[in-house]
């Protein structure tokens, strides 16, 4: 007579958990990271680095003060992401401490403090960027001149802006092409003429965006053919933001760029495909979703023209991460009108 | 006819593992020494012994039968003696043994008489041959185990439409039917004619998983020799669960069983392959269900399917089929790894419910993955392959918080416990065990509730009562104070005349008068008493003489 073990059904598991998305989700944006690197050079690697190293450190000891195992929440690759995600979104050239303050902000007080992995309601990395362009705007926004420096910075011009701060001649600080684009607006510029006017822009959008936005876009189209995440989200944002901007642009296209700009600028495609998708800040039922990814669309385009920030993701998505749930509640399936 | 097929939603492609047994013919089992026989082998009531401890019986006499409606007959599986009725280890996952019968085998295997009605069933009334399906035992072999004489009833409407033979076996693992079909294909088929008399169905349709071509090839082949204008073999998309009773129905027809619903509401039946085999043999050979087929499969060295007698332990099988030691058995899953449950020992019978058997010794990939449980990060994939078309997810968070009522409102109990959400969670949250869980708690307060509202309705009853006897005694009072009112006034009223229900209250209290003078009778035990005892006695019966002359002073 034996004493078998006897949990229950099912006794069958497919061979998936939170670590394996998480690492595909990395694995997606590879070809995004490896584009930038190409156009902008190593700094970003540095702040990945940088931004990795704190996520873990902050997400063991936070995890020793919740008295929580700390392995299987390291292994699971979501404070990596965080980091990730939260590096692609500043200048490569910020300082050190922008990085660290930045992921510490998210594992600990965003994620942590509401109860860790899938209880947040914030979005990590995009919370922290929030706390970082409101608290250091100087910092976040700068962008170092590739008009002097035709193509990009060096590992050692990087680790000099990164770790010292030294200015040298090269590398003067400039504006962002979407916060060059709205000033320019701003001191009644016409649209035509500030996009000739300085290199920071190419064909499509801002100068090297347009290949990096791709190189997202197609790791997320390949997110989506494995199912690790639905279309809905990153389709109804992209739809309502080239919506949007398409009649503004037809309406008076001296004011206001084009639909191609919007989605080459900025974090546009890396917003849509791997920060408005974060399942846990987001919404989750299939009508829901839709909702959810076009109010983000058209808060971008509202942002972006009237805001006081230059990129407007990030605060798109924080916006948003307040409705879900309400959203979700209306739009579950067999809803009664309340 | 069936021409096109629809997709039902949700669902997952899952290993199949079924090569490791399907490969080989059925092998016959040998008689055990000892079957233990549990009395509840089906859903429904347990079977109500009819033999005594020592009785000899013969294979396939009866040896318990049904009493109440939804229960079946069960019989003995060999010839022998009856050694012990009582409470044994049986196949549940709560591990509690049930009350079975303990035959010791004689050896002989030898039949009691037996009579096969064959082919004249056909002139037998529907009800007859119901009937003779619920003498023989029969019940769903798929897994579930419902009595098949309920569903070869086609209701108040007698309107069947579809008569749909289950074919698919969706689980990994699992033979039984592939094997069955391949080798005794013209069973099944004169099954499937005994189960369309007695349901007078339209169509017939054999539904098989397209991942069994042998099985598809064995049946058309035996469709060639027969009448075969109203059955059809369809092969279904390999998708676990295709096999699930509304999902197949989905499948074949396109309709969609009502949420709280039964097939039969939409015209349609669905019966095991198996099911259909076993009636077979009630009929043709007069055959009880006394044996079944059993997939011993798993981390065994020689996984194949055996003709099981019923009551044979599990460890004898697997002995049969494995030479490596069996300390290393980790688990022991009867029925699939999707929807069966793990065996707290191998000293476990057979049961007509056992469609599979697997050995677990950590060395299928799938079967070891126990993850670490981590949080629900809302990925929604358990949404995705629900084949109920639930939010697992929210479910998840209902029950766990326990909000009964909100995870009904999520459909918790259309939930059919597939495992699905439970298969692709990457959080490896057992949620199949949360929805049972909430399920079982809902029944729970539903019985309590049930009792609070029998008991508060006794009560209101009984001040009801309390009012009106009251409203009746004043009502007699005002009734009488008038008659004497009446009698002052007029003495030629009916004085002479005794009330007739005075009358009868005093037989009454006469009758218990006597009664009472009868329980006062010394009790007969009283000899030898010592004297202490007499006393006792005495003073006993002193105290019941006051209070009973009290009550009848009363």
């Amino acid at each position: 007579m034996m004493n078998l073990h006897t949990p229950s059904s099912p006794h069958f598991h497919a061979n998936n958990s939170i670590s394996q998305v998480m690492f595909t989700v990395i694995a997606a944006l590879s070809p995004g990271i490896a584009v930038y690197i190409y156009f902008f050079g190593s700094g970003l690697l540095i702040q990945m680095l940088l931004g990795i190293l704190t996520a873990i450190t902050c997400e063991t000891l936070i995890l020793l003060a919740r008295k929580k195992p700390v392995w299987p929440f390291i292994s699971d690759g979501s404070a990596v992401l965080t980091a990730i995600l939260l590096a692609l979104s500043i200048p490569p050239s910020s300082p050190w401490w922008i990085i660290v303050l930045g992921t510490s902000f998210a594992i600990v007080f965003v994620k942590h403090l509401y109860g860790g992995l899938g209880y947040n309601i914030f979005n990590p990395a995009m919370a922290g960027y929030a706390m970082l362009i409101i608290s250091f705007p100087k910092e976040i926004t700068g962008w170092f001149n590739i008009q002097a420096n035709s193509t990009s910075l060096s590992l050692s011009e990087y680790l000099g802006l990164i770790f010292t701060e030294s200015k040298s001649s090269d590398t003067i600080s400039q504006a962002t092409p979407l916060d060059h684009f709205k000033t320019q607006i701003g001191l009644e510029q016409p649209a035509s003429t500030i996009f000739t006017d300085t290199n920071l822009y190419s064909g499509l959008g801002a100068y090297g965006f347009e290949w990096i936005g791709l190189a997202f876009a197609l790791g997320g189209v390949w997110l989506v053919y494995k199912k690790i995440m639905s279309w809905h989200i990153p389709l109804s944002l992209l739809i309502s933001l080239v919506l949007i901007s398409l009649v503004f642009y037809a309406w008076d296209n001296n004011n206001y760029a084009s639909p191609l700009f919007h989605l080459f600028s900025g974090a546009t495609l890396l917003g849509a495909f791997f920060i408005a998708t974060d399942p846990v800040s987001a919404c989750s039922t299939l009508r829901g979703k839709i909702i959810y990814g076009s109010c983000i669309g058209v808060l971008i385009f509202i942002i972006r023209n009237w805001g006081g920030y230059p990129d407007a993701i990030a605060f798109a998505v924080l916006i948003m991460n307040m409705c879900a749930p309400t959203i979700d509640y209306y739009t579950r399936p067999g809803a009664q009108t309340p | 006819m069936i021409k096109q097929l629809f997709k039902f939603i949700g669902g997952v492609h899952i290993p199949q593992y079924k090569d490791i047994s399907c490969n080989t013919t059925i092998q016959q089992a040998p008689i055990a020494s000892q079957l233990v026989l549990p009395l509840s082998q089906h859903i429904g009531s347990p079977s109500v012994p009819i033999v005594h401890i020592g009785d000899h019986v013969l294979k396939g006499q009866t040896i318990a039968i049904a009493e109440d409606y939804v229960s079946v007959n069960l019989h003995a599986p060999t010839s022998g003696q009856i050694i012990a009725i009582e409470p044994r280890a049986i196949p549940h996952p709560s591990g509690l043994p049930a009350q079975c019968i303990v035959l010791q085998s004689d050896g002989k295997d030898q039949w009691r008489e037996r009579k096969p009605i064959a082919e004249d069933y056909r002139q037998l009334d529907p009800s007859k041959v119901r009937n003779l399906i619920r003498e023989a035992g029969i019940v769903g072999l798929g897994g579930a185990g419902f009595p098949s004489f309920i569903k070869m009833n086609p209701g108040p409407s007698g309107h069947i439409d579809t008569l749909i033979l289950n074919a698919a076996e969706c689980e990994p693992f699992i033979t039984c039917d592939d094997r069955l079909l391949q080798e005794r294909a013209d069973e099944v088929i004169q099954g499937l004619f005994i189960l369309r008399y007695a349901l007078q169905a339209k169509h017939c349709v054999i539904a098989v998983e397209d991942n069994k071509a042998k099985a598809i090839t064995a049946l058309n082949k035996a469709l060639e020799t027969v009448d075969q204008s109203c059955i059809q073999v369809t092969a279904i998309p390999t998708i676990y669960p295709a096999g699930g009773e509304k999902q197949l129905i989905h499948t074949i027809t396109g309709r969609q069983v009502p949420s709280h619903g039964l097939p039969i509401h939409i015209g349609v039946v669905v019966q095991n392959v198996a099911t259909a085999a076993a009636i077979y043999a009630a009929i043709f050979r007069d055959e009880p269900l006394i044996s079944r087929i059993v997939t011993l499969t798993g981390d065994v060295s020689r996984p194949t399917n055996y003709e099981v007698l019923l009551g044979t332990s599990m460890q004898s099988l697997i002995e049969q089929s494995d030479d490596s030691p069996q300390n290393k058995i980790k688990r022991i899953i009867m029925g699939g790894p999707m929807m069966g449950f793990a065996m707290h020992s191998s000293d476990i019978p057979i049961i007509k419910t056992c469609n599979c058997v697997i050995v677990d010794k950590g060395l299928t990939a799938e079967l070891k993955q126990h993850g670490y449980t981590m949080p629900c990060i809302r990925c929604g994939q358990c949404a995705d392959v629900c084949p109920a078309e639930l939010l697992p997810q929210q479910l998840y968070w209902y029950t766990k918080s326990a909000q009964w009522q909100l995870s009904q409102d999520y459909q918790l109990f259309d939930c059919i416990e597939c495992g699905c959400c439970d298969y692709v969670c990457p959080s490896y949250i057992p949620l199949v065990q949360y929805y049972r869980y909430a399920k079982a708690q809902i029944w729970e307060q539903e019985r309590e509730t049930e009792k609070s509202d029998h008991a508060r309705e006794r009560h209101e009853f009984r001040l009801e009562r309390i009012e009106r006897e009251k409203k009746e005694r004043e009502e007699r009072h005002r009734q009488k104070k008038a008659a004497l009112g009446k009698k002052d006034t007029d003495p030629k009223g009916e004085k002479t005349k005794p009330d007739p229900k005075k009358a009868a209250i005093i037989a009454a209290m006469e009758r218990v008068k006597q009664k009472k003078a009868q329980q006062n009778i010394q009790a007969k035990n009283t000899d030898n008493l010592t004297v202490a005892q007499k006393k006792q006695i005495e003073e006993a019966d002193a105290r019941r003489k006051k209070v009973n002359d009290e009550d009848s002073s009363s």
